[in-house]
């Protein structure tokens, strides 16, 4: 069975494809490092170990996979009705702060059971908030979104900046950051969890927040293939003529679609503040929001998509970060540059070598056709 | 002296043959008119001879040379210059700047400046150009424009002048300086094609008129010895009548009244004007016309795709003016379906599967919605049902809409717009690109729905489609609606002559006059 795709199927367009994306990436990472005197064999083989050799390494792996799920599916949603957000790393951040926000005055008062979905709400109306205004410019006043998402990337961090140097640090430190919220409050880390049940694991950063990612991996299919709303977003996205004709307004799509990517956006700071770091601080979000658009793209913007591209992001992050510790010559910033091929070929290139491997594929496709009618002739 | 020859010009897209076997001469120092409807293969031919697409056969002759024209580099190389319907001019520079945009003649400006302004001064003293040489091409009217447009390519030594729809933008005033233009660029040796569907406009300035239907060259005369009745005639076509079986027509009350609607454009310019008509139930209402003359605005207004700038649109008890508008999931609460003009930009979003295109417009029906979740199984009967209904091939709902046949595409529309049971019903261009299989049920189905009591406005630009569907004909020009006649004593050449708005029965003065009228009301 073909499909519409130019002629072939489509495990060839949503497997193959990426794959020898990812490939020609490492290709070219596995030069670089070879560049510098190391072995790629043996960088590949430190960079899988750190990332799933020990329980310590896949629960950090595991930790930035989930914030790249949230920001994935933000970017993912906002692309669904045409809309390029640019901007999760804002909505992430002040995502953050609604949920500081709340911990901050609600942390001894209230049982974490109340905390959890007041976070998870707050979180999400400010993630939303910090979209709507961009939203709002696109679609009343015409302003483009990459732009507006963008500044407003910036308007984000010097705010936090202000408030936490100003109005939200704890009183007697130097560093901006707030309080640490009351211990009652904080999202119970995995290796707590593994502890309820007798079981032993080491210490890492992942913490319940991966739940609530893949029940948004859910949610948002539900949204965008199930409901009349995400039918709505879609036809905008696909055909925004046909909207109009249908009685869409792409006016509320707009916003619609920008205000539940921000609020995916704003999970960030549910993971980070009341999963991780306990308090509101600085730069808790910095690169998932752009990592997201990547992530996004690699995952043809669908869930399950997302969830295997963030997988190989956690898996670069984490693995790199301990090839950087392993191979004194592969620096932090090597890592970034193997971080930034894969985005290169598998975001900016993904469409290269496209029309290269569906020529490949007719030809391949031509010849099996010929075999086997020579052995049925 | 042959200017022009083209022989057995051929050009396909997919499995649309664009130009079939297309010849042509034309004499040097002539004004060559080519006409044809929409779609007819004009533009297609002229993007060829201008280099933007390449031929699948044929060869092109400049001055009896076979040349090879791949890019509008080689073609202007070659002579041609093409004064396109939508200016290409780069509003923020000056007309200087514009003329010498892609010849600037080295790094530095200022030589080739210079260069520019004596060569515009010669074209004026020759050809009588004038433009305000340093103003913004932006801030000139579209008269001016078009004329740095024209400056362009005479500058980069066109001898060869193609202009495509010069006059769709262009006041009756500025039309008339133009061709004062043109007839001193021919007497100055300069050729000039001149591409247009008006009829006036050919009788008025052209030597010679080639006539395109259907992709192919169907005629050529010497202006002198044709008129604008066999243009009209040679121009629609006079193929055999699709015979509809209809009963005679039984109005009762007119379920769509308009009175005196205009869409006036973001440019002032009035798309529709002043139309009133009013569509009964149980009638079928034809709109004639050539493509382009305010049908698409006349539907996208009263369907809510487009908010009417004056007038009133009264429907089922409630009127929709400028200050209360209503969008079109609002007018299809008020019972008005719409089979739109272009299944592809509107009727359906192709990259969905067959049902979810079979709602579109129709998706928050409680039908097809539960509470949160959209009920897929409603959903995907819903579509097996219609496509049983309308013979739709195949009848797979599954199926991504763009893979459907263009007949079987128009069938998953018009089942959709006519399973709501609409009091009025507008339809547009129901058969365009549909097989003949296919238009007998559409125009079946038409008919039905007129026979079930609902009010039908139709829509299209085949006027044996409209003779045989409607019970009344309306015919539009410009915007306006020139002209109403009975089915009974229409006849194709009668509504030809109308569509040009050529009507002996009405004054050409007062047409100039009303269009004069217009004008000043949009500066106003």
């Amino acid at each position: 069975m073909t499909g519409s795709n130019g002629g072939i199927p489509r495990w060839v367009d949503v497997g193959l494809i990426p794959l020898i994306n990812i490939l020609m990436a490492f290709f070219v990472s596995g030069l670089i490092i070879l560049l510098i005197g190391e072995d790629p064999i043996e960088a590949v083989g430190i960079l899988l170990y750190g990332a799933f050799g020990t329980d310590y390494g896949i629960g950090y792996t595991l930790y930035y996979t989930t914030n790249f799920i949230f920001t994935g599916l933000a970017v993912a949603v906002a692309f669904h009705a045409g809309l390029f957000n640019i901007g999760g790393e804002g909505q992430a951040y002040i995502g953050g702060l609604g949920v500081g926000l709340v911990l901050l005055s609600l942390d001894s008062s209230l049982p974490l059971i109340l905390l959890v979905p007041i976070s998870i709400l707050a979180s999400a109306l400010f993630g939303a908030a910090w979209a709507y205004i961009p939203a709002y410019l696109q679609a009343y006043r015409g302003s483009h979104i990459v732009i507006t998402t963008i500044m407003f990337n910036f308007i984000a961090s010097a705010l936090m900046v202000y408030l936490l140097v100003n109005v939200l640090i704890q009183p007697g430190q130097m560093s901006p950051q707030s309080r640490e919220f009351a211990d009652t409050s904080w999202l119970p880390f995995m290796h707590e969890v593994f502890a309820w049940f007798g079981m032993s694991i080491t210490r890492s950063p992942l913490n319940l927040s991966i739940f609530w990612a893949l029940i948004c991996c859910a949610l948002v299919w539900a949204f965008i293939w199930r409901t009349r709303w995400g039918y709505e977003i879609r036809t905008v996205g696909f055909n925004e003529t046909a909207a109009v004709y249908a009685g869409i307004n792409p006016k509320k799509i707009v916003i619609l679609a920008m205000c539940v990517s921000g609020g995916l956006a704003g999970f960030v700071g549910l993971n980070e503040i009341l999963g991780v770091h306990h308090r509101l601080l600085l730069n808790f979000q910095l690169g998932y929001g752009f990592a997201g658009i990547a992530v996004a793209l690699m995952g043809r913007n669908h869930p399950i998509g997302i969830i295997l591209a963030s997988l190989l992001f956690g898996t670069l992050y984490q693995g790199g970060a301990e090839l950087s510790f392993d191979m004194p010559k592969v620096t932090r910033e090597m890592v970034e540059v193997v971080q930034g091929l894969v985005i290169l070929f598998s975001g900016a290139l993904a469409l290269m070598i496209k029309p290269t491997v569906e020529r490949i594929y007719v030809v391949v496709a031509a010849i099996a056709a010929g075999r086997r009618s020579t052995v049925e002739g | 002296m042959i200017a022009i020859e083209l022989r057995g010009i051929n050009k396909s897209f997919g499995p649309v043959h664009a130009n079939k076997d297309v010849a042509l001469n034309i004499d040097k120092g002539t004004i060559h008119g080519i006409i044809g409807e929409n779609g007819a293969g004009k533009s297609t031919l002229m993007s060829i001879l201008y280099g933007f697409y390449e031929a699948d056969s044929g060869d092109v002759l400049i001055n009896g040379e076979v040349t090879r024209i791949r890019s509008s580099h080689e073609a202007i190389a070659a002579g041609i210059g093409m004064v396109h319907q939508h200016f290409m001019l780069v509003d923020p520079f000056s007309v200087v700047e514009n003329v010498m945009l892609g010849a600037e003649g080295g790094a530095l400006l200022d030589k080739g400046i210079d260069k520019t302004r004596e060569e515009l001064e010669r074209l004026k003293r020759e050809y009588g150009l004038e433009v305000p040489v340093d103003s913004l091409a932006g801030d000139l009217p579209v008269g001016l424009q078009q004329r740095v447009e024209i400056l362009k390519a005479l500058y980069r030594g066109a001898q060869i002048l193609i202009l495509d729809e010069p006059t769709g933008v262009l006041t009756p005033q500025e039309t008339d300086q133009l061709f004062r233009i043109l007839k001193a660029l021919k007497d100055q040796g300069v050729t000039v094609i001149l591409i247009t569907h008006k009829l006036q406009e050919i009788m008025a300035v052209t030597d010679g008129v080639s006539v395109m239907r259907g992709g192919e060259m169907v005629a050529h005369r010497k202006t002198s010895e044709t008129s604008k009745e066999e243009l009209a005639e040679l121009m629609v076509g006079r193929k055999v009548l699709l015979k509809v079986d209809k009963e005679a027509a039984q109005p009762q009350e007119a379920a769509l009244k308009v009175e005196g609607l205009s869409v006036i454009g973001a440019d002032g310019v009035a798309r529709l004007d002043n139309v009133s008509l009013s569509v009964r139930r149980g009638e079928i209402v034809g709109v004639a016309g050539v493509s382009g003359n305010g049908q698409s605005e006349l539907l996208a207004a009263l369907s809510g795709i487009v908010a009417p700038s004056k007038g009133k649109i009264a429907l089922n008890g409630t009127t929709i003016t400028r200050e209360k508008p209503l969008d079109a999931s609002e007018f299809r609460d008020l019972g008005v379906a719409h089979v739109p003009e272009d299944r592809h930009r509107m009727g359906l979003v192709t990259a969905f599967t067959a049902d979810e295109s079979a709602i579109l417009g129709y998706h928050r029906d409680e039908a097809y919605n539960g509470a949160i979740l959209m009920k897929r199984n409603a959903i995907v009967e819903d579509c097996a049902q219609k496509m049983a209904d309308f013979d739709v091939r195949p009848p797979n709902p599954k199926l991504k809409s763009a893979n459907f046949s263009g007949g079987n595409q128009q069938k998953i529309v018009l089942a959709r717009e006519m399973a709501q049971k609409p009091n009025v019903l507008l339809v547009g261009q129901p058969t365009r690109g549909v097989d003949i299989g296919a238009i007998e049920y559409i125009h079946k189905n038409l008919v039905a729905m007129r026979d079930a009591g609902a009010a039908v406005l139709l829509v299209s630009v085949e006027l044996e489609e409209i003779m045989s569907l409607s019970d009344r004909i309306l015919v539009m020009f410009e915007g306006r609606i020139v002209g109403e006649v009975d089915a009974k004593d229409a006849n194709e050449r009668m509504l030809g002559l109308m569509m040009a708005n050529a009507n002996p029965e009405t004054d050409p003065n007062g047409k100039a006059q009303a269009a004069g009228d217009m004008q000043e009301g949009a500066e106003l």
